[in-house]
């Protein structure tokens, strides 16, 4: 790109006839007005990102008492959170639901976009419809799957009754627990992602796809050799997006556990943001929950590596 | 694209830029979740005084007193928002934020007696009611009731609302089906002490197959702390200076031996209070009694529906008498209209209106005048099998005891109940529960 070429040559044609009180005027034209159309995003970022980031770097280098004292105690909260058992429940339960969400949401997702990725009639209505539960509120979502996973007149507990499984405690349980919540993100999500891939194919050449099919490869051995390669940079995307999306899960959860941050009586499915409104906001404890919020920044930022690696090996580089 | 140097730095900030995002909307993840509250109205329009309360079923009891209010005061318009059934957990956490944040609160709000050790302890939230002229109000209230709403400093902040008091509430339907008595009398000698009131319970389980006896541990633990608290110098989780004594307070072992024995006999039904599933339960007659304050008789009303009238009746506690809960009402600094909020709070507290409670909902009214009313003294309630209420709770009232409880009362109670819950529902073993009590105690108090 060359922008800065041009701007400079109106310049110059200017400067000849206009008087030089207008010459400010037209300076700031062309080399303020740019920052100043894109300054509405940073103000807000400064606001609403910048500040609560340092606001709560800040405080987690304190003692913060909500409705009490503050003092400065340094890296205090951060020894004392890698000290505490249930900071890293939290860390396992993100974690884990985490896994148990989104390794069968990403493959769903693959599959559902490329059966959408093909021919077929009224195939807008049925690609909008994928989007609908997105639509929903969590919390129309929850008390669905509440009722769902509820341990003594549940659907999912009574159609397990009839292979003779014996009935889970959907809330008291960690694995079913997990699953329960890992349900409910996966039936909203699903289709978002499904829908972001089949974009993401669509940028595919299909000419790719003819000359593999005159070469006799068959629709598997497309999907899996060109399809699948080409999408990697959706995949990245998608990927990263559920990586931040999936640890700091938040809603699901509490509403499993009516509204309550606590996870289950023991916290079996506390996740890590769940275990940050519960010190900050329940215990007081703020400063304590800010540092937390910074070492979840840092499982996010682990996170998000692990996958980018990961992803980036798929589909045949070397 | 070309990029040159100082749009490689441009974009280098955006996408830190974007990741620090991230970490901001997790940071801010509970303040999303927290509705916020309208503006109050301007003053050419009647005011609004928003109340707002916790507690499952009727909750404080007061629809029908602010139906009345708002017909007869054009001027003042009372709004309740009941913001959730959990204290502890929702309720308090949410109400501290707006009182220190110094926007939010309503105008006039409930507050349980587990919170008013921290209330008492913060003046400055809350406005002075004897600058309305509320300090006649104190020859209406039991002496511990007025005292508990005045701060350190001598403000008075809190009107009493409802007190505890205890009794059993049952299914009388589902007593007959497993061969028991079910008139309340004879229900009532069935069980002098806890210790009857659970071999009953295993002949009723040997019975009925799909009901429990219990709704959980919770409401029966409650009831039983509060009675032993009484015999134990009127203290639970913290002594009168605000020292932990979870572990020294033969009160609160002996309390959790009972839940566990409870538990392990398997006489629960394993549903924690104040949760939808609990909620459900009572509904659809998945436990045949629970721990009954006054107050609880609305909640218990309210989840059941009519569909559970006549069904349920009202028979005494075990082991003699208790207090558990209560209510007041306090008006935060921040509201904008502190004069008409005393004056719902000074409404919402008279005799008439406490009294009126009882009889619609069963709260216990601390107003002592509205105790004496002797329409209180004879009430029966209509769900509970025309229950004679008055005579369960209101001839006992002015007995009750207060029971102190600390500044970190809310979140220790939090604590405990959840370990209790867990011994219940399986996941911490029955050996190693009391251990973890004390431990989770003593983080929640730190």
């Amino acid at each position: 790109m060359s922008l800065d070429t041009l701007p400079r040559a109106t310049r110059n044609n200017h400067r000849r006839v206009r008087p030089p009180g207008r010459r400010w005027a037209s300076r700031f034209d062309v080399k303020g007005m740019p920052y100043a159309l894109v300054s509405p995003y940073f103000i807000l970022f400064a606001a609403f990102g910048l500040f609560p980031l340092a606001f709560t770097l800040y405080y987690s280098l304190y003692d913060y008492d909500l409705a009490g004292t503050t003092e400065w105690i340094g890296l205090g909260n951060y020894t004392a959170l890698l000290g505490d058992d249930d900071f890293w429940r939290a860390v396992i339960n993100t974690v884990g639901m985490f896994l148990l969400a989104t390794v069968p949401q990403m493959l769903l997702a693959l599959f559902l976009a490329n059966a959408l990725n093909k021919r077929f009639r009224f195939r807008l209505a049925i690609r909008m419809s994928v989007l609908l539960p997105l639509v929903t509120s969590v919390v129309a979502v929850a008390v669905v799957f509440t009722q769902l996973f509820a341990r003594d007149w549940g659907l999912v507990n009574w159609i397990l009754g009839w292979f003779g499984v014996d009935p889970f405690n959907w809330r008291a349980e960690r694995i079913p627990s997990w699953i329960a919540i890992a349900t409910m993100v996966d039936w909203r999500w699903t289709g978002y992602n499904a829908i972001i891939f089949l974009a993401g194919m669509q940028t595919i050449p299909r000419d790719l796809y003819e000359a593999a099919a005159i070469d006799g490869a068959s629709r598997r051995r497309q999907f899996w050799q060109i399809t699948l390669p080409m999408l990697r940079p959706t995949l990245i995307f998608v990927v990263l997006n559920s990586t931040i999306g999936g640890l700091t899960l938040f809603s699901e959860p509490t509403t499993f556990y009516n509204g309550n941050v606590d996870g289950g009586s023991q916290g079996q499915f506390q996740t890590v943001a769940m275990f940050i409104v519960k010190e900050g906001f329940r215990e007081f404890d703020y400063g304590y929950a800010a540092a937390a919020a910074w070492l979840l920044f840092l499982l996010i930022l682990i996170g998000a590596a692990i996958n980018f690696l990961f992803v980036r090996r798929i589909g045949g580089t070397k | 694209m070309m990029i040159s140097k100082r749009r490689g730095g441009l974009a280098a900030a955006s996408v830190l830029a974007a990741a620090a995002l991230t970490v901001a909307s997790c940071g801010s993840g509970g303040g999303a979740s927290q509705s916020s509250a309208p503006a109050s109205s301007g003053a050419a329009e009647p005011v609004t005084i928003r109340v707002q309360t916790f507690g499952g079923g009727t909750n404080f009891g007061y629809k029908n007193a602010i139906t009345k209010w708002n017909a007869e005061h054009k001027d003042i318009q009372i709004k309740e928002e009941h913001l959730t059934d959990q204290f502890e957990q929702q309720y308090w956490p949410q109400m501290i934020q707006w009182l220190t944040s110094g926007t939010g609160a309503g105008d006039v709000v409930g507050i349980d007696e587990g919170g008013m050790g921290l209330a008492k302890a913060h003046p400055e939230w809350w406005a002075d009611l004897k600058e309305f002229g509320l300090e006649s109000r104190k020859a209406d209230f039991p002496a511990w009731k007025w005292e508990n709403g005045v701060s350190a400093d001598g403000k008075l902040f809190g009107l009493g609302t409802d007190i505890g008091g205890m009794s059993i509430c049952y299914r009388a339907d589902l007593f007959k089906k497993a061969g028991l008595p079910s008139e309340r009398d004879k229900v009532s000698a069935l069980w002098p002490t806890w210790d009857e009131f659970m071999k009953v319970g295993q002949q009723f389980q040997g019975k009925v197959k799909d009901t429990k006896w219990a709704d959980g541990t919770n409401t029966l633990y409650q009831v039983y702390l509060y009675q032993e608290a009484a015999k134990n110098g009127n203290v639970t989780y913290f002594d009168q200076q605000n020292n932990l004594i979870v572990d020294k307070n033969p009160a609160v072992k002996s309390a959790f031996d009972f839940a566990s024995t409870m538990s392990q006999q398997g006489l629960t039904a394993k549903l924690r209070n104040f949760t939808d599933e609990w909620a459900a339960g009572t509904q659809k007659g998945a436990f045949a009694t629970v721990g009954c304050p006054s107050w609880m008789l609305g909640v218990v009303s309210g989840n059941a529906g009519d569909g559970g009238k006549g069904k349920w009746d009202v028979a005494a506690v075990p082991g003699g008498g208790g207090n558990w809960g209560g209510s007041w009402l306090a008006v935060p600094k921040q509201s904008k209209h502190p004069k008409e909020a005393a004056m719902v709070a000074d409404y919402l507290t008279q005799a008439q209106t406490e009294a009126s409670i009882f009889t619609d909902f069963g709260n216990m009214p601390s107003n002592t005048k509205a105790q004496q009313d002797p329409a209180v003294q004879g009430a029966k309630n209509e769900f509970f099998n025309d229950a004679p209420i008055g005579e369960i709770f209101a001839k006992s009232a002015s007995s009750l005891q207060p029971v102190f409880l600390g500044v970190k009362h809310a979140q220790v109670k939090n604590a405990i109940e959840s370990v209790i819950q867990g011994m219940d529902d399986g996941s911490v073993p029955y050996d190693k529960a009391w251990q973890q009590l004390v431990d989770d105690a003593v983080k929640a108090a730190g």
